[in-house]
């Protein structure tokens, strides 16, 4: 009963979408207040539909209803309880409903939140936000149901995935999600000043939350996914340059040049045809990143249970809002005329830069992962992209914007002057070139690492620079914390974000160093790595609820003295007998030791032992960047929209 | 973005990425047609090690087999003919359909060395005592740090190396007959 009524409010949903879709862009189109106010109430009631659709789902995992196929294929009686609720989205179809949900949400949000936006962009917004519900419900309800019904009922479950059994991967899909769909709502905004033949500064004011939004959660999403990898999947990485990974950060990529060129659009009413088509491209990206993980063209660790029959929709999903927003944007676009007009030494000139070389390194990524799939189609040509093309095809992008972030924060709107941005930085240039220094020459570093290292350097202290120089610190110390409280949370925010970057980077080098050792010890034996003395104590069984497993001691120490006690585990799920390593990780927040235990024989147990200096850091700085977003996305301008009536603010 | 300075727009420009999404669309179009009459398979992306010596690697054997191990030495050249390297688990249905072929090849004396992917020894030995032993040599990868190392993108896959111990050619999927006659046999030939 209960999955039924989950059913019908998808379908309750799917119609609602498809009066949302067209409703109140007609009205718009007819000027016509009573069609377009139908956008709020249509939005909102797609997303009780859905959301009711989405508790009948949580519900039947919840309690295990075997009758539901999506249950069987992935969950168990056994299961503890958390990863019952989270394995609802485990699986393809629970994942596109979830997706769905959020989508319904920000409609909503809109709707909630947008009091002070213009009825004609309100409601062509929400309207475009329906053309994307209507397309994703249909293709859940005619490929995907989560509700099918099996009859009769299997006594249990199949069990999800023991590697997904994990609660940082539990987390990952939902931040991903709303990162995707958060740019979902900037694509509408996009396509509602095509129709409507207008961008001006209120525009950007209202795109740059959302972007903000979606960028933040996007961000911490793939540092999960990052995070996840490193310590679930045991290989001591932390990025390989899968397939599925780059179809994330494609859109953050796009995204962070949207975030950008937003600010231009906002303050200087220019690049406005260059903001509209960055956010349908991050929006395409995001949807492109669905095709690929759900249709089977790629082969990934990743990928979801394929079918060529939901690729087809998806493809068809991707080239309706893909192709027809661009094809809208050919036709409309040459309505935006730009206004402003600028220096190309200024910060926006500067943001222009730091567009040009993000969308360089989305080309190169996004080259990167298709051009094996096209070169296969087009020449019968088998060839493979490995990390090695990305490293090297990225870094001669990634390292010229790193060494422009701290200027083009520095310069002044319209024109500028990069001599004096320079001058006020000058303390932050000899800091980073004396790490540098420190690192290749005293710490013995390779030249690679040690680049990274003074740049992450630059970044922070470029940040650092920047906030000092906003509030006088050195010129008027006295009224330094009093300038620091009025100035804007937008700079903080950006300063923050700027500096996390360059907490990432150092990580990143620190990676660089990183050692590790495969050795086959006995109980009381140790081996050496970094200067640490491991020794393995004992192998011994223990009993998880839905898993029974091997754990190692090992004993960490450092000139005689006991640095950590490592257990790393060897887990075998009683279900459906997948084994799983569990990795041990010792983190001092400079350094990570990592230990993973593989297999046993003749008393001996085979370890797997890392030292990876500076690891946390990648995480940390993708934290401090989502925490920039946040502060940025507070920031008072933004909540009290561009048209506010007086003394009204309305968050964003 | 060049037109948001400039004077007059260049108007042709906005159809560029209509033009590109249009173009992409139809190539992942012939991709999913691909996929189902058989002429796009993602899994035959070749491998980056193509003429180039096996990865560095030692594995452990599976005592229960009674076979020796397996380390990047047994494929340094120079070796008495080409060699096949497979990798495999007994939770891997795919590796059940090769197996016949595996067996044919082990039959007219190919080598054909075996790494074990993820799998329990217990089981692995317990699959090759039900289905046959096609394997001169077995390792045991059960961290999967070998098949990283090699780039495996999931069970079965399989290597061929020739004489000199270069790697020559990568198929992920199983063998079946038709891979065999018309892929395997004539490599083998050309590299005897």
């Amino acid at each position: 009963m209960i999955p039924e009524l989950g059913h019908f409010a998808l379908a309750l949903a799917c119609i609602l979408a498809v009066a949302q879709s067209v409703l109140p862009i007609v009205g718009a189109e007819r000027r016509d207040t009573r069609w377009m106010g139908t956008a709020g109430p249509l939005a909102v009631g797609q997303f009780v539909a859905v959301s009711v659709a989405f508790g009948c789902l949580v519900w039947a995992f919840v309690v295990n209803d075997t009758t539901v196929s999506n249950v069987v294929a992935n969950s168990h009686s056994a299961k503890p309880m958390l990863y019952k609720v989270t394995g609802t989205w485990g699986s393809h179809e629970g994942s596109m409903v979830l997706w769905v949900l959020i989508l319904a949400l920000c409609g909503a949000a809109v709707v909630a939140f947008g009091r002070d936006l213009p009825t004609a962009l309100k409601a062509r917004v929400i309207g475009v936000l329906g053309w994307v519900s209507v397309g994703f419900l249909a293709f859940i309800i005619f490929t995907s149901n989560p509700f099918d019904r099996v009859w009769p009922p299997p006594p249990d479950g199949l069990g999800l995935n023991p590697v997904l059994q994990d609660i940082g991967l539990a987390l990952h899909p939902p931040m991903l999600y709303v990162g995707y769909v958060g740019y979902a709502v900037t694509f509408a905004f996009a396509i509602a000043a095509l129709l409507e033949g207008r961008v001006d500064a209120a525009w950007g004011r209202w795109v740059r939350p959302w972007s903000l939004l979606a960028w933040a959660f996007l961000t911490a999403g793939i540092a999960l996914g990052s995070w996840w990898a490193y310590y679930e999947l045991g290989w001591g990485g932390y990025w390989f340059w899968d397939p599925v990974e780059n179809a994330s950060l494609l859109p953050w990529l796009v995204g962070t040049a949207l975030l950008h060129s937003a600010i231009v659009v906002e303050k200087r009413d220019a690049l406005k045809t260059w903001t509209v088509l960055l956010a349908i491209m991050a929006f395409a990206m995001s949807l492109l990143g669905a095709f690929l993980v759900r249709s089977g063209v790629l082969n990934s660790v990743h990928a979801f249970a394929n079918d060529p029959g939901r690729g087809l929709f998806i493809l068809a999903l991707l080239m309706i809002y893909a192709s027809g927003a661009f094809a809208i944007f050919a036709w409309r676009a040459n309505r935006l005329m730009p206004t402003g007009i600028f220096a190309p030494i200024s910060r926006e000139g500067a943001l222009v830069l730091n567009n040009l070389l993000l969308c360089s390194i989305a080309a190169v990524v996004l080259a990167g992962t298709l051009w094996p799939l096209f070169a296969d189609i087009l020449f019968g040509a088998r060839i493979s992209v490995g990390p090695p093309f990305f490293n090297m095809a990225s870094a001669p992008l990634a390292i010229p914007m790193a060494l422009a972030m701290p200027i083009g924060a520095m310069l002044a709107w319209k024109r500028a002057d990069v001599w004096g941005a320079l001058q006020r930085l000058w303390w932050a240039a000899v800091i980073s070139f004396a790490v540098g220094f420190l690192y290749l020459a005293v710490l013995g570093y390779p030249v690679w690492p040690a680049i990274g290292m003074a740049l992450a350097m630059w970044l922070v202290a470029g940040a650092a620079a920047d906030i000092a120089d906003r509030i006088a610190l050195v010129r008027r110390p006295g009224q330094a914390w009093q300038r620091a409280r009025g100035l804007p949370r937008a700079a903080w925010g950006a300063a923050i974000a700027h500096a996390g970057m360059g907490v990432t980077v150092a990580g990143i080098a620190g990676m660089g160093v990183a050692t590790d050792t495969l050795v086959a010890l006995k109980p009381g034996e140790s081996a050496r790595l970094a200067g640490y003395e491991w020794r393995l104590e004992r192998i011994v069984d223990v009993q998880g609820p839905n898993f029974t497993s091997r754990q190692a001691t090992v004993t960490v120490t450092r000139d005689g003295a006991v640095v950590t006690v490592l257990r790393p585990e060897r887990r075998t799920f009683t279900v459906d007998g997948q084994t799983t390593t569990e990795v041990s990780i010792h983190t001092n927040l400079i350094r990570d030791l990592y230990a993973v235990l593989g297999e046993e024989r003749e008393e001996a147990g085979v370890l797997r032992l890392h030292h990876n200096p500076l690891a946390p850091w990648i995480w940390f700085g993708a934290m401090f960047m989502a925490i920039g977003a946040g502060f940025s996305l507070s920031d008072r301008r933004l909540r009290v929209a561009a048209p506010a009536p007086k003394g009204a603010p309305a968050p964003a | 973005m060049s037109d948001a300075s400039a004077p007059r727009p260049r108007r042709w420009l906005l159809f560029v990425p209509f033009g590109v999404a249009v173009g992409a669309g139809a190539g992942f179009y012939a991709m999913l047609r691909g996929l189902k009459t058989g002429d796009y398979d993602p899994r035959g992306v070749p491998s980056a090690l193509i003429g180039r010596p096996a990865p560095e690697f030692s594995l452990p054997p599976i005592e229960a087999a009674n076979l020796p191990a397996l380390t990047s030495a047994d494929l340094r050249g120079p070796l008495p003919g080409p060699v096949i390297v497979n990798f495999w688990a007994s939770w891997c249905v795919p590796c059940i359909i090769e197996h016949p072929a595996l067996m044919r090849l082990s039959r007219e004396g190919v080598p054909v060395h075996g790494v074990n992917y993820k799998d329990r020894a217990n089981d692995a030995a317990a699959f090759l005592q039900r289905h046959g032993n096609p394997y001169t040599r077995l390792g045991r990868d059960e961290s999967g740090r070998a098949a990283i190392d090699w780039g495996v993108f999931g069970v079965p896959e399989t290597y061929l190396i020739d004489r000199q111990g270069l790697i020559r050619w990568r198929f992920a999927g199983p063998i079946t007959p038709d891979v065999l006659e018309r892929d395997l046999r004539p490599l083998l030939r050309r590299f005897a």
